[in-house]
């Protein structure tokens, strides 16, 4: 190497401008070498893969309309007359927090619209996340290595309903001064602490004269920032972990089939942003959503009819409604040393929901305790191939809907003509009854398919054609499938229960059988796929041939 | 004065002094019910009108109310409910009752309006009631806003901060206010009918009713500016909106947008 420095002649000389240009940045900040590699990332195409984007494109226009918003948003609790254009409510006493956003409804240029915008996009941002975990768990796509992937997913959907709660509260109308005391019901129900928190909570007294301010901060602040963090966190895994596939010919563990992200991909995923922000502008623009003026100014003393939460906070206040007061003669409050203690606002208010996202954040620690499965797994499973998990989702599903349903009772009453009491009776039977029921039918079904998918597969597809053979015999001609269509009805693996294991010295332990008994209730019930043997006997019969395999195996 | 301080401690006194204070009280509630009450302009009823509702009653009503309107065991006596609760029950088609339940239904009135006239005097000859209520307290005139908050505080718990209407227990409702004329409303306020509790004139001014009247009317005029109302349900019907429609069309579109390949 000599002392004095060369000039190297440059690999590459553009011979545009633009390309000069583009070229000088790229040696800066290396932009093509991340393009290659993002822009090589291969995404399965799939619309049940589509609902996460959905959800981040909403939060997008959450971002946007939101900040537009907080231009006129003043979330003081200082009393004022309204003196806008909306005639009923001239001259009415309210806080400062509800006269601007009427402001914002009525004589800022476009506000309503941005107020409808970010109030829908809001809705529909926690419905994409809930049916993405729901697509996520039906699908098996939770498993190795995705489980901390599930539970960034879960803490996002809690963030997103802290997110909504929030901002649901922030007009100071009737309606959000109805939920928050419900909130402070629920707070001061809490034994010991409750009373002090909803003192720090609402500065003294509910309503008191800050709690608007201080939610409004969370919402802007923290509880956004929150997101975007848990954003990065679940995408950045998704990289890392790359996006699981169907099953399908040539789809396995080790490779993705799919589309590379550049440009076809990209073009899709940018144009699906804006049909996204298309939606909700229509729906903004066309479906009033939350009448603030309706509901006039929050006052600790009137009540309106048909007060309900957003959808997302439904099913609490469902299962609120649903908490009997006594049950024959046996009381849920008790006074203890002076301090009352409020079981059926407590029980209601924070056991379903407490079970609920217990069982979300530890579902696939349980289900790998039972399989003992350690295999990484990025080829997903049809809810069909896995009665028991499928079931369950179901049941846990049906659970959540009893209770949201009943956030509802009253306008299933009017609506359906029938007696809130008889309502909410239904409900409470549903409640424990509904998910044992889901659970069976959901099995059945799953297994049912499963056995249809079977005789497809080795028998082909039912022609509806009658052939008379020349010694008499009538058949029904099947057709055969091919390769392609048999490869996703028979290219599954089915799980056996697996037998108590002895430990490294050689005794099972307790743990082990309950584990075993566990994974005797999970899949002792199964349909195996067709083997090649048999799709190579089944063929020209169209009588079931279904052996038997391994453990017990369901027949017709 | 000496007198009455000295037989303050007479073993009477006490009962004497109880005697008074319900005599005050009894007094005084009679005539604050009496003057509560828009007494019945009994001058706009002829004597005619009086007969031919009494006939009408007999032949449409009696079955349940009983002859003479003294009440059976199907249906209450009508003595003293007034002219307006006639012209409210029969004028929204409540009366005569489809069928027992919980409530009654609204229906198209069975009776044009001279009949329920007539009606209404023969049940108004019965005994004092509320009338029906004076042109200018109907005139939606009003103050919009006062009324709004007599709304909020004294309706929008059964009726719906929107006049959407509400559910109560056992099958009974709140119906909703859209389309009930200013009459109609100011009627049910004073007579309490169904479920209703009354509202008398005490409780809300006659001035407070046209006021909540002219609320009402002003935000059915107004309609919904944020564009279709979804029924004014609150968040349950936008909950709906969102999953039905809002997922529905975005699931459409992302099969669209994944059916070309694959």
């Amino acid at each position: 190497m000599s002392a004095a420095p060369t000039a190297e002649a440059p690999a590459y000389v553009a011979n545009t401008k633009v390309g000069r240009f583009t070229d000088f940045v790229d040696e800066r900040v290396g932009g093509s070498g991340i393009l290659r590699e993002f822009g090589r990332k291969v995404f399965p195409d799939h619309w049940s893969f589509m609902f996460g984007e959905v959800a981040l494109y909403s939060f997008v226009i959450l971002l946007l309309s939101g900040t537009f918003l907080t231009f006129f948003f003043d979330p003081s609790m200082a009393e004022t007359h309204y003196a806008g254009s909306y005639t009923p409510l001239k001259n009415v006493e309210m806080s400062v927090a509800y006269s601007s956003s009427l402001d914002i409804s009525f004589d800022v240029r476009g506000g309503l619209f941005m107020r409808q915008v970010h109030h829908w996009a809001a809705l529909l941002f926690v419905a994409s996340v809930a049916v993405h975990m729901l697509r996520v768990f039906f699908t098996g796509a939770f498993r190795k290595p995705r489980e901390m992937n599930w539970v960034v997913g879960g803490v996002l959907l809690i963030l997103a309903m802290a997110a909504g709660f929030t901002g649901y509260s922030l007009p100071d109308d009737l309606l959000s001064g109805n939920g928050l005391r419900i909130i402070d019901g629920v707070i001061k129900s809490i034994p010991v602490i409750g009373t002090y928190i909803s003192f720090f909570l609402f500065g003294g007294e509910f309503p008191g004269t800050v709690i608007i301010s201080r939610l409004y901060t969370l919402h802007i602040l923290l509880v956004p920032a929150l997101i975007l963090l848990m954003i990065v966190v679940h995408l950045f895994m998704v990289v890392v972990h790359k996006h699981t596939q169907y099953p399908g010919p040539g789809r396995n563990d080790r490779n993705v089939v799919g589309y590379p992200l550049g440009p076809v991909y990209a073009a899709k995923a940018g144009g699906f942003f804006f049909i996204v922000f298309g939606v909700i502008a229509l729906m903004a623009g066309f479906f009033t959503i939350n009448p603030i003026w309706n509901y006039g100014p929050y006052d600790p003393s009137p009540v309106s009819a048909g007060t309900q939460p957003d959808w997302y906070i439904g099913f609490v206040d469902g299962a609120l409604r649903l908490m009997p007061g006594v049950v024959s003669g046996f009381h849920f409050e008790y006074i203890i040393f002076g301090h009352v203690l409020t079981l059926n606002v407590l029980l209601p208010a924070l056991v379903p929901a407490g079970i609920i996202f217990t069982v979300l954040f530890t579902y696939p620690w349980i289900e790998r305790w039972i399989t003992k499965d350690n295999r990484e797994h990025h080829v997903l499973d049809r809810p069909r191939n896995a009665p028991t998990r499928t079931a369950i989702g179901v049941a846990g599903f049906t659970w959540y809907s009893v209770m949201w349903a009943a956030a509802g009772s009253d306008l299933i009453a009017t609506h359906f003509h029938v007696a809130l009491n008889d309502v909410t009776y239904w409900l409470r039977a549903l409640f424990f009854v509904g998910p044992f029921i889901a659970f069976a039918v959901t099995k059945r079904v799953a297994l049912a398919l499963q056995r249809k998918d079977r005789e497809i597969a080795l028998h082909g597809r039912e022609t509806g054609r009658i052939v008379r053979l020349p010694h008499g015999e009538f058949i029904e001609v099947h057709a055969p499938l091919d390769e392609y269509k048999r490869y996703k009805l028979v290219g599954f693996e089915s799980l056996a229960p697996l037998p108590a294991q002895p430990n490294e010295h050689g005794v099972v332990t307790r743990k082990e059988n309950r584990r075993a008994k566990l994974s005797r209730w999970f899949f002792e019930d199964r349909v195996a796929p067709a083997t090649p043997a048999e799709l190579e006997a089944g063929h020209g019969h169209h009588e079931a041939v279904e052996a038997g395999e391994g453990q017990k195996t369901l027949s017709h | 004065m000496k007198a009455l301080s000295q037989k303050r401690r007479h073993p009477l006194a006490a009962i004497a002094l109880l005697l008074m204070g319900l005599l005050l009280t009894g007094g005084l509630y009679a005539v604050a019910t009496t003057v509560n009450e828009a007494k019945a302009s009994t001058a706009e009823f002829t004597a005619s009108d009086t007969q031919e509702g009494q006939k009408l009653f007999e032949a449409n009503c009696a079955t349940c109310h009983g002859m003479g309107a003294s009440g059976t065991q199907d249906g209450p006596s009508l003595a003293g409910v007034g002219a307006a609760a006639v012209d409210f029950q029969v004028g929204t088609g409540r009366m005569p009752m489809q069928m027992n339940g919980p409530q009654a239904y609204k229906k198209p009135a069975q009776f044009n309006d001279t009949q329920t006239h007539q009606l209404a005097a023969y049940v108004a000859s019965l005994g004092a009631g509320p009338a029906i209520p004076a042109e200018e307290l109907l005139d939606e005139k009003g103050n919009a806003a006062e009324g709004g908050e007599l709304f909020r505080v004294n309706c929008a718990m059964c009726h719906n901060a929107a006049a959407a209407g509400g559910a109560l227990t056992r099958g009974k409702f709140a119906p909703a206010l859209a389309d009930v004329s200013g009459k109609h409303i100011y009627e049910a306020m004073a007579t309490g009918p169904q479920n209703m509790p009354v509202f008398n004139d005490s409780n809300v001014s006659p001035e407070g009713k046209r006021n909540i009247i002219t609320f009402l009317k002003q935000i059915e005029a107004n309609g919904s500016p944020g564009g279709a109302d979804l029924g004014a349900l609150g968040p349950v019907s936008e909950g709906l909106f969102v999953w039905i429609a809002g997922l529905g069309v975005i699931i459409a579109f992302t099969i669209w947008l994944t059916s070309r390949t694959s």
